[in-house]
């Protein structure tokens, strides 16, 4: 626990209250092919050097990168409440701001996709159950494939398919009777596709989960119901959803975790200009050509305390039937 | 084992046709770009013998490269970079002065191929590169139009093939949100003559005139554009063009040579491809376009052994041996003894006009990384040029605050 969970954590939360030191900077006379030399400016290693020596975990910022425009942005969202007049103008240039924006498509990504993912693979839980026996296994098989295919590849995929020149792309297009629509021209159609893409990739996981509860399902339960005449909705609704609560609580928890996380259909789909996530503000901040290790670090610790928030009613929820269980 | 060594040796001596001295007594590890004419390099290096000379050549080498350089001794021994590269090795100290180097194993090197940073030579460059012109002569004529010099030509030129309706989007350009819409940014910004930062500082320079007019002509060419164009990088917009869906476009030099001998490229896109010198724009006379190198580095963290292996196998790489009818047009190679193909002139036209350099600077990778991720919101016209160009300049200045450029 310590080694893999804690240490790593300070280290990041580290990482993030300290920052690079100034730059010592000096102007040399550098030489370049076809161009010849010119005068530029560039890093003084030595004086460099020896600040690194006397402190090698950099200068002390406190929560400054916490607070600055890359993240939390406070001074900008004080001003921004200060010159707007109106909640609606607040709120259409806090989207301005890239954490603000991020946070926008990630809320929304998490609200659909969670929901939707759960019923769904209920339903096709019990579709499946319901099936005969020889049809099972293939079903199965095949009703897991989105997840047993890479997420990179299978959003790779997709978004292949809804390039305008692709099978669902050239289709939208005829049906739109516009040569220049485009899905990934449009930021809510890119979500659109987005969140699909989410509810494909995930649904086979809550299925398989919910699968499983199924087959603990009492028998004599179910009977008693069906001889009090209850409807089939009504035995789902009545006995079936209950009996699987505790999986639904299991599966809503681990599906808040990964889309509040939602990151390889934003590369798959190469959606940088619509969606943003946290994910893929980290993946900005170290692909780069300078890396900005502190800015990465503190996104990361903005992602932990994210999902903590999201998780503690659930969780609050599950300490409070552990306690009266016992 | 020992014969088989020597048979294999043996082999690659008979193969190369000539007694090669490239004799290594410690390894090599190289990192760099993956295009034809780095593979090119690489290959010829790996022919040393005595030690192992390993390679990894991937598009993914500036996210390792700096990682794969620290650390004591390093997992590479030389970076294979670009003048955007260079600086984050530079920036973290990781590459070493080649001097004593150059002056004990230098000869045949010549003087316009050393990288010089305030006396130390850092690295030995190998090719140049530039976007220019490519098009489609046959598209052209069949319009009745020249071939443009500046982007407003080209802007009349796109609006002349789809009114004949020859195509609907005839222009094609790697405006991909992030890196590559930002390097498009870079070349008209520079092109209506701005400059990054203010003189001498690491102050952000952008929110200018010149911005704005960069910013409005991004627009209005990407009106000709495929609609999907913030998701088209180079390999994305070369597909199309090779697919004859682009008439126009402003491309990377070094993909000139492999435009047309890919596998499933249209005939009528192979008789009509045609490359020209960059375009300039706004009446300025610096064409809108940056000028490149690539070279290789050698790493500090490395026992000097290593280091001077390293430095032998590389120069083994570039000599001009190397040079053949395969490799020649691969890249506007700067090596000694190169005859320029037809594919380098668009290159060369971009060196004899005086493209800007693409800027060396520590900080410039910061302003780069911004630019790709505020000016997409433009392009789709969610916000003014203006508003685009306050975001960009407050994100480079959080992020530069962050890394002690400023305070």
């Amino acid at each position: 626990m310590l080694l893999f969970i804690a240490l790593p954590i300070v280290s990041v939360v580290t990482q993030s209250i300290f920052a690079p030191h100034p730059a010592v900077l000096i102007e040399v006379e550098s030489c370049t092919p076809l161009v010849g030399c010119t005068t530029e400016t560039t890093i003084d290693q030595e004086a460099t050097a020896v600040l690194r020596a006397e402190k090698p975990l950099g200068r002390f910022v406190g929560l400054d990168i916490y607070f600055d425009r890359g993240h939390l942005a406070v001074n900008e969202v004080g001003a921004l409440w200060a010159t707007t007049d109106s909640l609606g103008a607040f709120f259409s240039e806090l989207g301005n701001l890239p954490f603000y924006r991020a946070m926008a498509f990630t809320m929304t990504f998490v609200a659909v996709v969670t929901p939707l993912t759960i019923v769904l693979g209920l339903i096709i839980a019990l579709a499946i159950n319901s099936l005969h026996r020889h049809l099972k296994g293939l079903m199965i098989f095949f009703s897991l494939l989105p997840m047993i295919v890479t997420p990179l590849i299978g959003s790779l995929i997709l978004f292949w398919m809804v390039d305008s020149r692709g099978v669902i792309g050239s289709a939208l297009v005829a049906l739109a009777g516009d040569p220049d629509f485009s899905l990934k021209a449009s930021t809510g159609l890119m979500w659109v596709a987005l969140i699909v893409y989410g509810i494909w990739h995930a649904a086979p996981f809550a299925f398989v989960v919910f699968y499983a509860g199924l087959q603990t399902l009492p028998k004599d339960q179910l009977e008693a119901a069906q001889i009090d005449g209850a409807t089939r909705w009504q035995q789902v609704k009545f006995v079936v959803v209950p009996h699987l609560m505790p999986l639904v609580t299991f599966v809503a928890l681990i599906q808040l975790m990964d889309n509040f996380k939602v990151f390889e259909p934003i590369i798959g789909f190469n959606a940088a200009a619509h969606a943003q996530s946290l994910s893929s503000f980290i993946f900005n901040d170290l692909g780069g050509e300078t890396r900005q290790l502190s800015s990465a670090s503190a996104t990361s610790v903005i992602t932990i305390i994210g999902v903590a928030i999201l998780l503690s009613p659930v969780l609050v929820r599950t300490w409070r039937d552990f306690k009266g269980a016992r | 084992m020992f014969f088989r060594k020597v048979a294999l040796s043996s082999a690659f001596a008979l193969m190369a046709g000539n007694a090669f001295a490239c004799e290594i007594s410690a390894r090599v590890s190289i990192v760099g770009n993956e295009f034809a004419a780095i593979q090119a390099v690489g290959a010829v290096a790996q022919e040393c013998t005595g030690a192992p000379v390993e390679s990894n050549l991937t598009s993914e080498h500036q996210t390792i490269n700096v990682a794969g350089l620290s650390g004591n001794p390093s997992e590479y021994t030389t970076a294979i970079v670009a003048n955007s590269s260079i600086v984050a090795l530079m920036n973290e100290d990781v590459i070493r002065p080649l001097n004593d180097l150059v002056a004990k194993h230098g000869e045949g090197l010549q003087e316009t191929q050393l990288i010089k940073i305030g006396g130390d030579i850092m690295a030995v460059a190998f090719m140049a590169n530039a976007q220019h012109l490519m098009f489609r002569k046959d598209i052209l004529e069949q319009a009745g139009v020249e071939v443009p010099t500046t982007y407003e030509e080209m802007l009349e030129v796109a609006e002349a093939i789809r009114s004949q309706g020859i195509m609907q989007n005839p222009v094609g350009g790697a405006y991909k949100a992030g890196w590559n819409l930002a390097q498009e940014f870079n070349n008209m910004f520079l092109g209506y003559g701005g400059t990054h930062f203010k003189a001498g500082s690491a102050e952000p320079n952008v929110n200018s005139e010149a911005g704005i007019n960069a910013l409005n002509m991004m627009k209005a060419l990407s009106e000709y554009m495929n609609p999907d164009f913030l998701t088209h990088d180079s390999n994305a917009t070369n597909a199309e063009y090779r697919a004859g869906n682009v008439a126009i476009m402003n491309m990377w030099g070094s993909r000139a040579s492999q435009q047309t001998t890919t596998e499933g490229v249209l005939e009528e896109v192979v008789a009509g491809h045609a490359i020209a010198a960059p375009l300039t724009v706004g009446g300025g006379t610096t064409p809108a376009s940056t000028l490149w190198w690539d070279g290789w580095t050698v790493g500090k963290n490395i026992s000097d052994a290593e280091a001077e292996a390293t430095f032998i196998a590389m120069k083994h790489g570039i000599r001009p041996e190397m040079l053949n009818e395969e490799t020649s047009p691969l890249a506007v190679w700067l090596i000694d003894g190169y005859q320029p193909t037809d594919a380098a002139q668009g290159v060369f036209a971009a060196a004899q006009m005086g493209t800007t350099p693409y800027p060396m600077l520590p900080y410039v990778g910061l302003l780069h990384s911004a630019l790709g991720n505020e000016l997409a919101d433009f392009m789709q016209g969610k916000e003014s040029a203006e508003q685009a160009l306050v975001d960009v300049e407050a994100a480079y200045r959080a992020a530069a605050i962050e890394k002690g450029f400023l305070q």
